[in-house]
């Protein structure tokens, strides 16, 4: 077993020139194992890439990367529910993540993969998903140590591959109401899109003006950036074998690489932490869910 | 729906409605049963459920109690086993679902895909109902964890329109349950990491949202007071303000669109749907859930003995009492959230 970087679903609304692009960069200038695509956070915007998907996925396929498709997350009215239908409804040459259980029940009993939407935080629920067909899980952002550790000894056991994100804003919370929308005093129906102003989500600052969270239509992430590279190793050595870097408007191309070479260790992970920062990050770094504290504290851990 | 004629005036017949109350102590599920619930719902004093606060919750020996007296009273006890259990405690959940099965609960409420097969398998005989953590909002949603776990009764997340329960309602074969009064959350329940992200305890393997441990009230020379959680200020008030429990998602925040502090996700608003139950019954919403495990006694038998009213007099075809539901929300302003219109999202 060797570790492998993915690239996540851009949770972001980027224009269609951006994500052009970014794809084009992760193709020719990465070596990354997996490159996930699809809209998964809003299905108002699905409609604009569309098109681009399977010149995109030829792409990436022809320069060596395998791709797999995203689900919604949030499922709830008929545009999203049909998309859920459509994507399950691909040929079963396409590899599929699901991060909704509408999604389950279209694909239960057919190979799948479970997003980190999924809640999968225990044996039991891992071990059920694999009986209906599940081969391949990304865990929950917010699992401690722990329960990653339990969970790898029985994915290894039943033969299921585990990933988690080790790079980008933590995903923390959706909701029926665009947040984006709100801000601009406009509803989701008619929201304008004003979600592609912010590429790497809108600040939310508290009343005493301290950075806090990050706003991406109806989700919100952490204004911090998850970085595991302290906890890349240990990760690897309890049986976690897939890292996923979430896409943000700095160099990502310089940060799969630094990501493989602590993978290679090549370089160690405060060289990795100066270079990582040095793409274009000027916001904090954290580790807190991992060791069990609070998500935005960054834990000094001197592996 | 059927229609009678009753002294020349149409009345519609709905079928009788289930009263779903909240239960944090053993004292407040008998002023619940004394006040009219058709089911309460609990859970024991650990992680196993999502309201794990401080002095709420039941011991083993209080549960067996109190499922006896309530059992005695004609009063369902549904058991909330509705959070996540993370890799490696699975155990404490098991003994949770083992130790009801053991008291005879009428139903268990659980969110987790291993703890639904673990009921399915272990105790088949006993209901399982879906809680609103498990974030199912669709047909299909609702309909996998049906065929699944043979679910009998889903309660519905706050995020849906009555035309939407109603459509939900066609296509599935199993009952509805909805919240109608009490906390209005507005993150998806089951799928928010908030307070996990600032205190480091987690709402769905936690059970805990805004730990009261971590609230701080600080106030300046002005006598302004800020509200904080963890090493954050969720809200600042004035003297003359009431200031507000901090929960992240009902805060103030600063945002570049907005020249001042804005509640960025929703004001701090208490749900009430007294308005809108007729709707919800036609809708086929079978059960009706009154939020509130961490309340008093008082507000516990207040809220119960107004709704069982209101209810009552539906199904005998007079008007509910419209007012006496609306002053319940004790001044706050109250929502009828996304159910009334989808504009709200």
């Amino acid at each position: 077993m060797s570790a492998k970087l993915t690239i996540g679903p851009i949770l972001f609304h980027w224009s269609v020139d951006k994500k052009l692009d970014f794809y084009k960069k992760i193709a020719d200038e990465t070596d990354v194992h997996t490159v996930y695509l699809g809209e998964v956070i809003c299905s108002k915007r699905a409609v604009f890439f569309d098109q681009h998907y399977e010149g995109v996925a030829d792409k990436l396929k022809r320069a060596g990367k395998k791709v797999v498709y995203s689900t919604l997350s949030e499922v709830l009215i008929k545009r999203d529910r049909k998309i859920i239908h459509d994507f399950c409804s691909m040929s079963e040459d396409e590899e599929i993540e699901v991060n909704d259980a509408s999604g389950l029940l279209h694909i239960s009993g057919q190979a799948h993969r479970l997003g980190p939407m999924m809640n999968v935080y225990n044996e039991e629920t891992l071990k059920y998903l694999v009986s209906k067909g599940a081969y391949h899980a990304s865990l929950p952002c917010e699992l401690p140590r722990q329960s990653v550790e339990v969970l790898a000894g029985v994915a290894a056991k039943i033969g299921v591959s585990l990933e988690m994100q080790i790079f980008g804003r933590i995903p923390l919370a959706l909701s029926a109401r665009c947040y984006h929308a709100r801000a601009h005093k406009l509803s989701k129906d008619n929201c304008r899109f004003v979600c592609e102003q912010d590429s790497d989500g809108m600040l939310l600052k508290t009343l005493d003006n301290k950075e806090f969270l990050a706003i991406n239509g109806i989700q919100t992430l952490s204004y911090n950036f998850m970085n595991l590279a302290h906890e890349l190793q240990e990760l690897e050595q309890l049986g976690v074998e897939y890292f996923r870097l979430s896409p943000h408007s700095n160099d990502m191309v310089t940060t799969a690489r630094v990501f493989n070479q602590l993978m290679k260790q090549e370089i160690t992970a405060q060289e990795a932490l100066v270079q990582i920062r040095d793409t274009g990050i000027d916001e904090p770094f954290a580790n807190g869910f991992f060791h069990q504290k609070a998500g935005h504290q960054w834990v000094i851990n001197r592996n | 729906m059927v229609t009678l004629v009753k002294e020349n005036k149409p009345t519609k017949i709905y079928q009788r409605p289930e009263l779903i109350c909240p239960a944090g102590t053993p004292a407040s599920m008998r002023t619940a049963v004394e006040a009219g619930a058709d089911a309460v719902y609990c859970g024991f004093q650990n992680a196993t459920n999502a309201r794990n606060f401080p002095g709420l919750n039941f011991t083993p020996d209080e549960m067996q109690k109190s499922i006896t007296h309530a059992h005695k009273n004609g009063t369902k006890v549904l058991l909330a086993v509705n959070t996540n259990p993370p890799a490696g405690k699975f155990q404490l959940w098991k003994d949770a679902i083992d130790l009801g099965a053991k008291f005879a609960v009428d139903a268990f409420i659980v969110a987790d895909i291993g703890l639904a097969n673990y009921i399915a398998i272990n105790h088949p005989n006993i209901r399982l109902h879906l809680s609103v953590q498990a974030a199912a909002s669709t047909p299909e949603a609702l309909n996998y964890y049906c065929q699944q776990f043979g679910v009998k009764r889903v309660v519905l997340p706050r995020i849906l329109t009555i035309a939407e329960i109603k459509d939900i309602k066609q296509q599935i074969n199993c009952e509805i349950e909805t919240f109608i009064f009490g906390n209005h959350g507005l993150m998806v329940e089951g799928r928010c990491s908030l307070t996990n992200y600032i205190t480091g305890l987690s709402t769905n393997m936690d059970g805990v949202c805004s730990p009261a441990n971590q609230v701080n009230y600080v106030q300046d020379e002005q006598q302004n007071l800020s509200t904080q959680l963890g090493d954050f200020t969720i809200d600042c008030f004035g003297r003359n303000e009431n200031a507000g429990y901090p929960t992240i998602c009902k805060g103030r925040y600063h945002a570049a669109p907005r020249d001042e502090g804005y509640y960025a996700f929703e004001e701090p608003l208490s749900l009430n749907l007294g308005n809108l139950l007729p709707d919800l019954m036609e809708a086929g919403v079978c059960a009706l859930k009154i939020e509130g495990r961490q309340r008093s006694r008082s507000y516990v038998k207040k809220v119960v003995t107004s709704f069982r009213t209101a209810v009552d007099n539906i199904m005998n075809g007079n008007e509910p009492d419209i007012a006496s539901l609306i002053a319940l929300t004790e001044g706050h302003k109250q929502t009828e959230g996304a159910f009334k219109s989808k504009k709200w999202r």
